[in-house]
């Protein structure tokens, strides 16, 4: 269910699978009304599946990771998101962009990075993807063009801008998908993005995760509009929302918004209604939200379950099959936990590198390296 | 050698290298069509088009920000901030994106784009339009932070910071822009991170960069028919930091005064002087004192204002205070 906005001027909205829906701000988020046309399910999607249930057991072994203090800082899970992102991100091409929000690590499975060098980042470790220096919010994965979780909320918006401008400079026809929440859209900068997107034409896909809440403020407790499609549609974007719930239904809308952009249309707004089932971060008591309403909504719509369904109605898994697709799953997340586990932290002298490029350490005098560890 | 303004030395030194590498854009409020607010770029759009000289919505933080991206996207941005006021709207970007963007990917990212702002106080602007806040950005490990003071050390620093691979912030006082100075026809850089001894001297140390290299040169001519001998350093990069030089000289004379456009409590003056305390110490026969401007808002009224900054006769009241 693409709804379409004014701006976007593909004009066959109403065929397929999608049709033009009115305004229903929760819509969207229950996946398994039953009613939806789907295409028939193809052999890939039993690799997604894998990669979906891989996305939840690594969560699962992260709060673990976390709850034995082996991972430090603040911790973000994606539980229940995994359809919006692999929806998105698993159809984007070899040399498309990526950056996200702190919420990243599906993400960063999602583009293929390895999983065991994304848990041992979390526990920082000198074999983690940022080498120990970047932790759970900040993944980056440079040579699959992953650049970068960023922590300051809609901080990564005008990045997305610049990796889109350069796109263009450089006569690339790809694609720079830009990820955030709910609650990134009432900072400034999400305006001063989408403005600028729009009217230099950018290649970029500003995909906004609705999950209802930004940390415990649901949105409608900070914004008086709340359909976030509508409100980028106010910059000349072409926006539309989707079941991010729902697999098939995500890369149909996916795919409407990279052919948008990749014909030089420019921007694109795509507003993914979804739901997390675990916690802000570890450290959320939720207090803002019944234990209720959770297993209702993730009764409602699990996006593993969802996919899980339709391959097996389709005859492509059986209960046998998935039971040992989880169970292999699980080996390799434990495999990951232990990689990380093994692995040495950074050298102390790590401490002073990667700050600058063509000179050692700061720039300016100090004590070199002295670590405060005694004598 | 011509004589040159400094604000022509900037131009033909952009001019020069926008011609030689495509990578080299700009981006920033007014830059194009009107020419630029302290006409730098003046003519840059009709020579390079409105792809490579972009005029951009009055929006400081995506500017800075689709800068940074599109450097680590391999291009060669230049982003000018009108004036280093409103470079406060693109903070953020600059301290938790370009400054530490390598840093936090392990290495794998980096941002090499050059920042120009103008900065400085001094034309009964008031508060909010005449900070000096390079000294913020000197805080920060991962950005380059440099103030040339003259117009051959624009263009060669210019030129340099547009070949680095990190992000460098480069800092022109606005008072700075009309002054003349002998710049060679032929392209060459300084190396950053290089302080320089604008007039030597044995009594005392003057540590200044920016408008405060003018301000010490005068100081150092009216010490000089009281019989005191000054040295002249030139800081010109304030990070990276070339601290040997301006201790080398402390040990000559064993008396450092610094001055900076920045106000006294917190800045950067006193980070120079601590520095000179940690490492020339015992050379030292008197404090290190600082002349900077007056902790206080920029008053409007002309005469607060000329009061509250730092000039030549404050430098030759302290060193005397110090003799
Ligand atoms: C500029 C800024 N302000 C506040 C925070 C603290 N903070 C971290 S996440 C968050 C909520 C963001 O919610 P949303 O954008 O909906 O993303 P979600 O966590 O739901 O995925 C807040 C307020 C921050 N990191 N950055
Ligand atoms: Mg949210």
């Amino acid at each position: 269910m693409v709804m379409v906005r004014p701006g976007d001027g593909d004009g066959d909205e109403s065929k397929g699978d999608t049709m033009v829906r009115a305004k229903q701000p929760r819509e969207g988020s229950t996946a398994r009304s039953g009613k939806r046309a789907y295409p028939p399910v193809a052999l890939h999607d039993v690799d997604d599946l894998r990669m979906m249930l891989l996305m939840r057991r690594f969560e699962d072994a992260a709060a673990e990771g976390y709850s034995k203090a082996k991972i430090g800082g603040f911790l973000h899970l994606d539980n229940g998101q995994e359809a919006a992102a692999l929806g998105t991100i698993g159809l984007l091409r070899d040399d498309d962009y990526i950056v996200t929000h702190y919420r990243d690590h599906g993400h960063a499975l999602a583009r293929g990075v390895e999983p065991e060098r994304i848990m041992a980042e979390l526990y920082g470790k000198a074999t983690g993807v940022c080498a120990g220096k970047g932790g759970s919010m900040h993944l980056f994965d440079a040579k699959r063009n992953f650049m970068g979780g960023y922590a300051i909320v809609t901080g990564h918006l005008p990045i997305a801008c610049g990796l889109g401008l350069a796109m263009k400079y450089q006569g690339r026809d790809s694609v720079v998908l830009c990820i955030f929440g709910d609650g990134a859209v009432n900072e400034g900068e999400w305006h001063e993005s989408l403005n600028l997107a729009a009217v230099w034409k950018l290649p970029v896909l500003f995909l906004c995760l609705n999950n209802e809440y930004a940390m415990g403020t649901a949105i409608a407790t900070t914004s008086a509009v709340t359909n976030i499609a509508d409100r980028s549609a106010a910059y000349g974007i072409a926006t539309a929302r989707c079941d991010g719930m729902d697999l098939w239904d995500t890369r149909a809308a996916m795919d409407k918004a990279t052919v948008h952009i990749r014909s030089g249309k420019g921007p694109y707004a795509l507003e993914a209604m979804t739901y997390r089932f675990r916690g802000h971060s570890m450290a959320d008591p939720e207090f803002y939200r019944t234990k209720q309403e959770v297993s209702e909504r993730r009764e409602a719509a699990d996006p593993i379950e969802l996919v899980r369904g339709r391959l097996e109605e389709a005859g492509l898994i059986d209960a046998a099959a998935y039971d040992r697709m989880v169970a292999e799953v699980n080996q390799q997340v434990e495999e990951c936990v232990r990689f990380a586990e093994e692995s040495p932290d950074p050298e102390p002298g790590e401490l002073y590198t990667d700050i600058y490029a063509g000179i050692a350490g700061t720039g300016v005098p100090g004590p070199a390296i002295d670590l405060g560890r005694g004598a | 050698m011509a004589e040159i303004t400094f604000r022509e030395a900037l131009r033909s030194t952009l001019i020069d290298q926008f011609r030689k590498d495509e990578r080299y854009f700009m981006m920033g409020e007014d830059i194009g069509a009107y020419g630029g607010s302290y006409a730098v770029t003046r003519g840059m759009l009709e020579e390079f088009g409105d792809r490579r000289i972009m005029d951009t919505p009055i929006a400081e933080s995506v500017i800075m920000g689709a800068g940074i991206g599109a450097a680590m996207a391999g291009l060669r941005p230049i982003v000018e901030v009108m004036t280093i006021n409103f470079s406060l709207l693109a903070l953020d970007q600059v301290v938790n994106v370009a400054s530490c963007v390598r840093y936090m990917s392990g290495g794998q990212v980096q941002a090499p784009l050059l920042i120009r702002m103008a900065t400085g106080g001094g034309r009964q602007l008031a508060a909010t339009h005449s900070h000096s806040l390079e000294g913020w950005y000197a805080h920060l490990p991962g950005l380059k932070v440099v103030t040339p003071s003259n117009p051959y050390d624009a263009a060669g620093m210019l030129r340099a910071a547009m070949r680095e691979d990190d992000p460098v912030l480069f800092v022109e006082h606005a008072a700075l822009y009309p002054g003349k100075g002998e710049v060679p026809e032929e392209p060459y850089e300084v190396p950053l991170g290089k302080a320089n001894v604008v007039r030597e001297g044995k009594d005392v140390t003057v540590v200044c960069w920016s408008r405060g290299v003018g301000l010490g040169q005068e100081a150092a001519t009216q010490l000089e028919r009281d019989g005191i001998s000054a040295e002249i350093i030139d800081v010109r990069s304030m990070r990276p930091f070339d601290l040997d030089t301006i201790v080398t000289s402390v040990k000559k004379t064993g008396r450092a005064v610094v001055v900076e456009d920045d106000w006294r409590f917190g800045g950067f003056a006193g980070e120079v002087a601590a520095l000179i305390s940690e490492h020339a110490f015992d050379y030292l026969d008197a404090p290190v004192r600082r002349v900077a401007a007056e902790d206080v808002p920029a008053p409007y009224n002309r005469l607060l204002e000329q009061a509250s900054m730092p000039n030549e006769t404050k430098i030759v009241n302290t060193v005397k205070a110090m003799i």
